[in-house]
């Protein structure tokens, strides 16, 4: 009863959509005050038939309904509460539901918080946030009903996958599709201003807020999916290039780049219509990511062939929602003009030069990512791009992109570099590869050009982030929350490619073969396999070995590698034993029983690992410091780009 | 210089930084281009010699050999029409069984065996890496998850 309960919300919250997205455009076209205010209300009751048909599906899990297929397929009797609850988003069809509740919302929150735009340009935003909801509501009820009923009913469930029982990974959708689907509204903003053919920069302001709140849940996904894949995949990686992780890192790249040019439009008026296409391009990657993931294409390209339908739907959307949104561009954007000028050391250039790197980086990976797929689709021979071309194309254009930003951020609008600035920072990059330099070959004992490069660059940024907080509380100006904000974001950044460069450059891997008391040493730590024991968990069994790790003979902790095996039934799993510290990781991980009682063992060294994650941390909350700043709270006033006199004092 | 040949300038050198970028992405993109072959392919000699490619197929049961003790492994990769021994030193993926579909990294030795860096085994019981699906000779049997 319940599951046909959540099937029949669902039907209302795509009839709602309907006419959020009719009331909304239609009303705005014919300026009909009641057929707007009907599209509002329409928002409201969508989120409140999308939250109803959500709660349903997560009752069933709860309640452990396997005459449900979706629940049957991904959940289990013996999967503790909380996984029941977060298997909910573990498959296809849950996952668009909870994409659908996160649209739903964000488009209430807009609605909420748009009382003080114009009454038009507000009911086109609701318009086109309720044509998206349209496209997913149909895929779901069409193509991907997660209230489908298995006849008869499954004795027990098949269990959600292993590797998804676990913390990081049960919140990371979520929080993922809270930034993608965020985009959505930075592009309902811009389609919304081509439709209107606007022809002032006001709707930058009011899409920054918005833009950075859904740009901050997108890094903060990002960064759990990698500390995830660290520590739960078992082999101590972080990133991987996999093209899972390139689909939610390409939206991040094109949300970044919007960031910066909205800055600029929002100042000065400049680059207009350039800041449109962004907007069109980050969402478009976010619906692209979503698709890629979970359609299964990226597992077989053939697994259209199987599921037509879904294929087709799928391939219709991205055309409709991609192919209008340009379209209205092409018509549209031609009208938009800037005129002013700016010298060649202002921050226009600067952030002009951020958008061209992260576009290059950007364009470059979506290439690696979607080549396979074209070849494997034309039968052209099965290939794979490696992590090589990645690393590669990524770094080339992000080593210009943090040297140029430590200035950037010192940059005035519109003039040139002020001399006095020009000597302090002069002299943080001076001290940075001083340091880079000491560092390097006092600590780690090696002096790599690209290392040294590296770490020059992560002071150096960090160093002009701390320079700019310094000045702006010394100053009269005082320290708005959008600069506090990107002070804070661009220091993540800096301690973010701290992280990156300590362990490319200085981790230390080794597979062993080890019997009970025997030790091995990597990077001056002591791996002694002290114990294996038989270990038993709610539902599953396996060996847990006792790894004791000492330094120079004094112990410094013993880590607890484990190998399970679900009741489930399937693989083992690896769990690996972890010892987090500020200046390295130790990590052991546990393989396979070798016979006469030898193990073997993946041994890793692992430096300033951790501070890629936090990195990553301070730099969303730096984007949501930003968003958070009072002049976006202050009422909109009409339209005028702000004043080169106030955009002076930011900069 | 007035205003707008400053302007230029900037428009040409993003784009030769670009440009310059593009082109160095270019050659890194062929060189890590990883070609995938089945064992009947790799017998036909269709698999480049001295470069690494990855090799697909079934683990032949039976055929996972360990020296007692150590990390060293051997064992027989088939589509169930030509196979390949293959030799491996290191952990292997959890999902690593005879029977089932692997996927191997490495080259080919004059001697016809290949030596794999890399053994990746897909996160997923129900799963048959999909080179290696579309691969084999006969369709792959019923998996047994």
């Amino acid at each position: 009863m319940i599951p046909e309960i959540g099937h029949f919300a669902l039907i209302l919250a795509l009839l709602l959509a309907i006419s959020q997205a009719f009331f909304g455009l239609a009303g705005a076209a014919r300026r009909h005050a009641g057929w707007m205010a009907a599209g509002r209300s329409a928002v409201v009751g969508q989120f409140v038939f999308t939250a109803l048909a959500f709660g349903a599906l997560t009752y069933a899990f709860v309640q452990k309904d396997f005459s449900v297929l979706y629940v049957a397929t991904n959940s289990n009797s013996e999967l503790p509460l909380f996984y029941r609850v977060a298997a909910t988003w573990g498959g296809h069809e849950g996952s668009l539901l909870l994409w659908a509740l996160s649209l739903a919302g964000w488009s209430v929150a807009v609605t909420a918080l748009s009382a003080s735009l114009d009454a038009p340009f507000r009911a086109r935003v609701i318009g086109i946030l309720g044509l998206i909801s349209i496209g997913f509501l149909l895929f779901m009820l069409t193509t991907s009903n997660p209230f489908d009923r298995l006849v008869p009913a499954a004795a027990d469930g098949n269990d959600l996958n292993p590797l998804l029982q676990d913390f990081a990974l049960a919140v990371h959708p979520p929080i993922l599709y809270l930034g993608y689907v965020g985009f959505a509204v930075a592009f309902a903003f811009a389609c919304a201003t081509l439709l209107e053919g606007r022809l002032d920069a006001a709707w930058a302001k009011w899409t920054r807020p918005w833009t950075l709140a859904a740009w901050m849940f997108l890094t903060v996904g990002i960064a759990l999916g990698s500390w995830w894949a660290y520590y739960e995949l078992g082999w101590g990686g972080w990133w991987f290039w996999d093209p899972v992780e390139n689909a939610s890192f390409m939206p991040w790249l094109a949300g970044t780049a919007l960031i910066h040019s909205l800055a600029v439009t929002e100042k000065r008026g400049l680059f207009k219509s350039w800041t449109l296409l962004l907007a069109v391009t980050a969402f478009s990657l976010s619906l692209l990511g979503t698709f890629l993931v979970r359609s299964g294409v990226l597992i077989s390209v053939h697994a259209f062939a199987t599921d037509p339908a879904r294929g087709i739907f799928i391939l219709g959307f991205l055309t409709a929602v991609i192919g209008g949104a340009l379209v209205l561009y092409a018509w549209r954007a031609p009208g938009l003009k800037s005129a002013a000028g700016f010298e060649i050391t202002s921050r226009e250039s600067f952030l002009l030069f951020n958008n061209a790197l992260l576009v290059a980086a950007l364009g470059l990976i979506l290439l690696g990512t979607l080549y396979p797929l074209f070849m494997d689709a034309l039968e052209l021979g099965k290939i794979s791009v490696g992590p090589p071309y990645f690393e590669l194309v990524f770094l080339v254009p992000m080593l210009p992109l943090l040297a140029l930003l430590g200035v950037g951020m010192h940059a005035a609008w519109k003039r040139g570099l002020l001399q006095s600035k020009r000597r302090r920072l002069m002299a943080v990059a001076g001290a940075s590869l001083a340091l880079a330099v000491v560092v390097g070959a006092a600590a780690y004992g090696a002096l790599r050009p690209l290392t040294t490069i590296g770490l020059a660059l992560a002071l150096w940024v960090m160093g002009a982030s701390l320079l700019e907080l310094v000045q702006r509380l010394r100053g009269r100006q005082g320290l708005p929350g959008a600069v506090l904000g990107m002070v804070i974001a661009h220091f993540g950044l800096g301690l973010a490619t701290l992280g990156v460069t300590g362990v490319q450059s200085f981790k230390i891997e080794k597979d062993v073969a080890l019997g009970v008391g025997d030790a091995a040493t990597i990077a001056g730590y002591e791996f002694r396999l002290a114990a294996m024991r038989d270990v038993r968990g709610p539902n599953y069994i396996g060996v847990e070995a006792d790894v004791l790790v000492s330094r120079d003979g004094r112990a410094v902790t013993t880590l607890k590698p484990q190998k399970r095996l679900y009741n489930s039934g399937g693989n083992p799993m690896t769990e690996a034993g972890i010892e987090v510290g500020a200046a390295r990781d130790l990590f052991a991980a546990l393989g396979d029983d070798l016979g006469q009682g030898r193990w073997s063992l993946r041994l890793q060294y692992k430096p300033l690992i951790r501070y890629i994650w936090l990195g990553a941390l301070l730099i969303a909350l730096g984007g949501g410091i930003a968003a958070l700043d009072r002049r976006y709270r202050r009422r909109a006033e009409a339209s005028e780009p702000a004043m080169v006199a106030t955009a002076d004092a930011s900069g | 210089m007035t205003p707008r040949r400053k302007r230029l300038l900037a428009v040409i050198a993003i784009v030769a930084g670009v440009g310059s970028a593009v082109a160095l992405a270019m050659f890194a993109f062929e060189d890590n281009l990883l070609y995938f072959y089945n064992p009947t392919q790799v017998m036909a000699g269709e698999a480049p010699a001295g470069r690494t490619f990855r090799i697909g197929g079934v683990v032949t049961r039976g055929s996972v050999q360990r020296a007692d003790g150590s990390l060293k492994v051997r064992f027989v990769v088939t589509d169930y029409q030509k196979s390949i021994p293959v030799s491996y030193e290191g952990l292997l993926p959890d999902l690593f069984r005879e029977g089932q579909g692997v996927i191997a990294h490495g080259r080919l030795t004059e001697s016809g065996e290949f030596v794999a860096d890399e053994v990746l085994a897909k996160h997923d019981e129900n799963y048959m890496p999909p080179e290696v699906a579309d691969s084999l000779h006969p369709p792959p049997p019923e998996p047994a998850g």
